[in-house]
């Protein structure tokens, strides 16, 4: 069964301007059938991924059971009040359940070093606003990357447990079922089109 | 003038052709209106009040969400008057905190950008550098300057949306100078 890989991806995107939300959502939704979701600050977003407010500060991982959605890329804005873009990163970054989503960070300023110490920090893209449509197309292979990265992490974890359950199998761990559904046939469709590892484009 | 002409050559023909007229003068009406849009959308470009950005905000509307570009606009001038009066206030304060002053026209020069707003990006650069330098005077100056703009825009994209809406759905503005 073809999946049509790039309507499984969602997509965070976090600032604290509403038109910008509207903007950033916009364009996302146009370059590619990304599901969008907006929230107006470092903090939600952290709620989102799944990270509560007394374990923002630890390394545990959650299990699927918490309100938590899948989010395969975070787009946040730099300047925001209170968390500003560059500590809701580090946050994400120093997540074991997070830090393998690619994060991708929006500024209206042009400063050099503000970009360094982001792309350090560990951001994949700096974006200048206003972002464009074009600037959209640079996400895919980041996006590719994290799923690579999040099938070899399940990959493992499959080696050291015998129990081989994929479909149909009354489990009450029904989320990473559907996500090692969803990448294997990802994986699948990346080998029949040829993709190598080092230059993923997605067009 | 070329719209009461056209207005009273179809009056002619309506006396005569009563059947060919019910198709013909609110396409007539229609081209006026199209040609008055074309003109603003030229005339906003070419006074240089708005850039290509505002193209790109014209480029991301589509069925799915058809009236993406005057949500768009209208969430701009919430900010920006708000971020004006905000403005006013802080000039009038005393003692002056230029430091503060300079973050409000900067958000202000921020949200003119997502939309295209040329003329008032420029205006509130030159404002920061009269901050920047601590000079009331010219801050002063240049704030007119950013309020003018910022009616004179406000005033041409309400008639450019009103247009819009008689022309109908089906249509869209020309790009800007073509």
């Amino acid at each position: 069964m073809a999946v049509d890989a790039e309507a499984q991806f969602h997509v965070l995107a976090v600032d604290d301007s509403l038109m910008d939300r509207k903007l950033i959502e916009r364009l996302l939704k146009t370059s590619s059938s990304f599901q969008v979701t907006t929230v107006d600050s470092g903090s939600k977003a952290l709620e989102v991924l799944g990270l509560k407010e007394e374990d923002q500060t630890s390394t545990s991982a959650l299990s699927p059971q918490h309100n938590e959605i899948e989010v395969n890329l975070v787009i946040t804005d730099y300047c925001m009040p209170g968390m500003t873009g560059y500590d809701l990163l580090k946050k994400i970054k120093e997540s074991s359940s997070l830090k393998d989503i690619p994060v991708v960070i929006m500024s209206s300023e042009n400063v050099p070093s503000r970009i360094n110490r982001c792309l350090e920090g560990g951001a994949e893209e700096f974006f200048l606003k206003p972002v464009q449509l074009s600037d959209m197309r640079r996400l895919g292979p980041h996006i590719l990357k994290g799923k690579h990265k999040e099938q070899q992490q399940l990959h493992q974890e499959e080696n050291s447990n015998t129990n081989h359950t994929i479909m149909g199998s009354s489990n009450n761990n029904n989320m990473s079922n559907k996500r090692k559904v969803m990448d294997e046939e990802i994986l699948s469709d990346r080998t029949r089109l040829g993709f190598s590892s080092s230059s993923l484009n997605l067009i | 003038m070329a719209l009461a002409s056209h207005r009273h050559i179809s009056s002619c023909l309506c006396s005569i052709h009563s059947s060919l007229c019910y198709s013909t003068r609110p396409e007539m009406e229609r081209s006026s209106l199209q040609r008055q849009l074309a003109n603003l959308k030229k005339s906003l470009f070419d006074q240089g009040n708005l850039d290509e950005q505002f193209d790109q905000l014209e480029e991301l509307q589509d069925d799915a969400s058809p009236n993406f570009v005057e949500e768009v606009v209208t969430l701009f001038f919430r900010d920006s008057s708000r971020l004006v009066a905000n403005i006013e206030q802080a000039i009038e304060k005393s003692p002056r905190d230029y430091g503060s002053l300079d973050a409000l026209v900067h958000q202000l020069k921020d949200s003119a950008s997502s939309i295209g707003a040329a003329k008032m990006m420029k205006e509130c650069t030159v404002f920061r550098e009269y901050c920047d330098k601590r000079n009331l005077e010219g801050c002063l100056r240049s704030f007119q300057k950013v309020k003018k703009e910022h009616s004179t825009l406000r005033l041409k994209l309400e008639n450019y949306f009103q247009l819009l809406r008689q022309v109908g759905p089906a249509e869209k503005a020309t790009r800007s100078g073509n």
